[in-house]
């Protein structure tokens, strides 16, 4: 402890890329996020499950403010969450985000749907936008298909797409709001796959999933949501081997029963 | 018992070419129209009753007609007598405007139909300059030659202006005008700043429900009372805002109509991306929404262009009221039904035109698929 105090170089390592304070949500009546607390290192990767209605999709929807809070605070890279448009635009800008139901852009090329935010948003030539989204679709192994239209693809093509889109505003963090939920059960690996490798390079991510076995091979931490609290939050192997909670364990045998 | 071998190799079934559609006349005949005794006698009695309608309003209107001629004198057969509208036809295209002058309204009049050529036809290149040229290049260039008064040009005041001319100026205006408008509208009757959302409520609601000829009738009665008698305002342009204002309420809720059918999602994901409010709407929302709404626009134009000719209770003389005050000329009495059925097919030309090209934007925007 006294130790880092002591290393200003370490300070940018040592920030949190997330810090979710004492937030607090309520839809009407309906008390939605009850004091989340939650602390993500930079490169930490951190999967959230928990039964639907639980508040999960809601918590990291919160992080980009495409959900507001009523009470508690969100600071992203250091940045404080208000409601001014311009300081929520600049945090959004470090944050990426992948939907359940993909929700690229119909009307434009797989191309322009990841050029779109480069070009407009962070002002880049369109040559070099293009440049680089091409590097993201080969990574995401899909550049053959740049010049589509995204009704023309499969729902596994379509989601790695959105993960491209989202890379290519070269994110800070990563939400991924259960990203293979959507998906036909033979298409939900080549999703994984990517996902794995961002992991790997070191991105930091969120992901809202039911996939237990990425939760085993690629997080840091495993964290259990019930009724809008966090419950558990876990080191992969003691959450699925040792889990604390009696609700985590009804969870874990209900999903991994069979 | 038998193993039925679904999973090996030699049971997967080749693919094989789909049967040879049975096409030609004679085939569609024998299968739509005599597939049976009781479907051949529907058939041809149907056809004899559509003979029998259609046909005295082709020899009317074609075959026992007068097409050439210069006066009443000409009119000699049983069929309409088409000279009525031929020696009108510069009336009919000009209005009162003085001949000398003509000529800047066929500069105008051809500019137009060059530019809608080249929107309409697929293969010309630079469809943006195009419309970029109809929406601003066009209205510059037509304000200047028609109204006249600058560049050595005489003054031609809109009092004089009438016929096609007339009602091309007022459809142009009320399309150009009123769809932006109407966007504008719709976005403000969705935003969530509860002052905008009042006024764009208010001013949708009233113009919507006051009748059109309404509108006309204040544009030209009511509103010189509120200004000072010294002020002139020009009569056209009191129709020509009236109008543009109605028709954008109803356009502003045809616009609202697609908005609304664009999923959640497409925002959201936007907003994600970074992308402000007016980035979202430019780039995302409305490309979507108003091609989804392109139907009910055009629908709106459609409306728009027929009721011009309502500017006619105000004294202004488009094309059907010109046409319609050509009957009352003494040596021209009882050629009304010629006269009612030109200005119909007029009428109905452009709004066809506008359907089938509306058909041809949606095609050439549809990117198959759902989302």
């Amino acid at each position: 402890m006294i130790d880092t105090q002591h290393r200003p170089a370490a300070t940018e390592e040592a920030t949190p890329m997330v810090t979710i304070s004492r937030l607090n949500k309520w839809y009407g009546d309906f008390h939605v996020l009850r004091d989340i607390d939650l602390s993500v290192a930079r490169g930490e990767r951190i999967v959230i499950c928990g039964p639907s209605g639980s508040g999960k999709s809601t918590l990291i929807r919160c992080i980009n403010h495409l959900e507001a809070h009523q009470q508690g605070e969100i600071v992203v890279s250091g940045i404080p969450m208000t409601n001014d448009v311009k300081r929520i635009e600049q945090i959004r800008r470090n944050v990426g985000m992948v939907f359940q139901h993909f929700n690229l852009f119909p009307h434009l090329t797989v191309l322009e749907n990841c050029c779109l935010s480069p070009i407009w948003v962070q002002k880049k030539p369109r040559r070099e936008a293009e440049k680089s989204a091409m590097e993201y679709l080969e990574r995401v192994r899909i550049a053959n298909q740049a010049h589509k239209y995204p009704g023309q693809l499969s729902g596994g093509q379509q989601q790695r797409v959105a993960i491209a889109r989202a890379l290519c505003m070269h994110p800070e963090v990563m939400l991924f709001d259960e990203p293979t939920s959507a998906l036909d059960p033979e298409m939900i690996k080549e999703v994984l796959d990517v996902m794995i490798e961002l992991a790997h390079e070191g991105m930091t991510m969120l992901c809202v999933t039911h996939e237990m076995g990425f939760a085993r091979t690629v997080a840091d931490r495993v964290i259990f949501m019930d009724e809008g609290q966090i419950v558990e939050s876990a080191p992969p192997e003691t959450f699925f081997n040792e889990p604390r909670s009696s609700r985590t364990r009804e969870f874990l045998g209900q999903i991994l029963g069979h | 018992m038998s193993t039925t071998a679904y999973d090996t190799d030699e049971t997967l079934i080749a693919s094989r070419p789909p049967p040879t559609p049975q096409g030609g006349v004679v085939h569609w005949l024998r299968t739509r129209l005599f597939s049976g005794p009781v479907n051949s006698v529907v058939s041809i009695v149907t056809l004899l009753v559509v003979v029998r309608l259609v046909w005295p309003v082709i020899d009317w209107a074609l075959i026992q007609a007068d097409w050439v001629g210069s006066s009443r004198a000409d009119c000699t057969s049983d069929g309409a007598c088409w000279v009525f509208i031929s020696t009108r036809w510069s009336q009919i295209v000009y209005g009162f405007y003085p001949s000398a002058e003509r000529w800047r309204v066929d500069i105008v009049l051809g500019l137009f139909f060059a530019l809608i050529a080249w929107l309409v036809i697929p293969r010309l290149p630079g469809k943006k300059t195009a419309a970029l040229m109809a929406l601003i290049g066009l209205p510059i260039i037509a304000w200047v030659l028609l109204l006249g008064g600058m560049f050595g040009l005489p003054h031609v005041p809109t009092r004089a202006w009438g016929g096609l001319m007339l009602t091309l100026t007022i459809a142009a205006v009320g399309i150009v005008g009123s769809l932006p408008l109407g966007v504008v509208l719709a976005l403000g009757r969705r935003s969530k700043m509860p002052f905008v959302r009042a006024i764009c409520v208010i001013f949708i609601e009233f113009w919507r429900g006051v009748p059109l000829i309404t509108v006309l009738f204040m544009s030209s009665v009511m509103l010189p009372l509120f200004v000072p008698a010294n002020v002139e305002f020009d009569k056209l342009l009191r129709a020509l805002i009236g109008i543009m204002l109605f028709w954008s309420a109803y356009m502003a809720e045809v616009v609202r109509s697609g908005l609304q059918a664009i999923d959640k999602g497409q925002g959201e994901a936007g907003a994600a991306l970074g992308l402000g409010y007016w980035l979202r709407m430019r780039l995302i929302i409305l490309p979507q929404a108003l091609k989804l709404v392109i139907p009910g626009i055009v629908n709106t134009f459609i409306a728009l262009f027929k009721d011009t000719s309502l500017v006619l209770i105000i004294g202004l003389f488009d094309v059907l009221s010109i046409i319609q005050a050509g009957l009352t000329d003494s040596d021209w009495l009882g050629f009304a039904i010629e006269g009612y059925v030109f200005a119909a097919l007029v009428f109905w030309v452009f709004c066809f035109g506008m359907s089938r090209y509306s058909q041809i934007i949606e095609r050439r925007l549809d990117t198959g698929h759902q989302h």
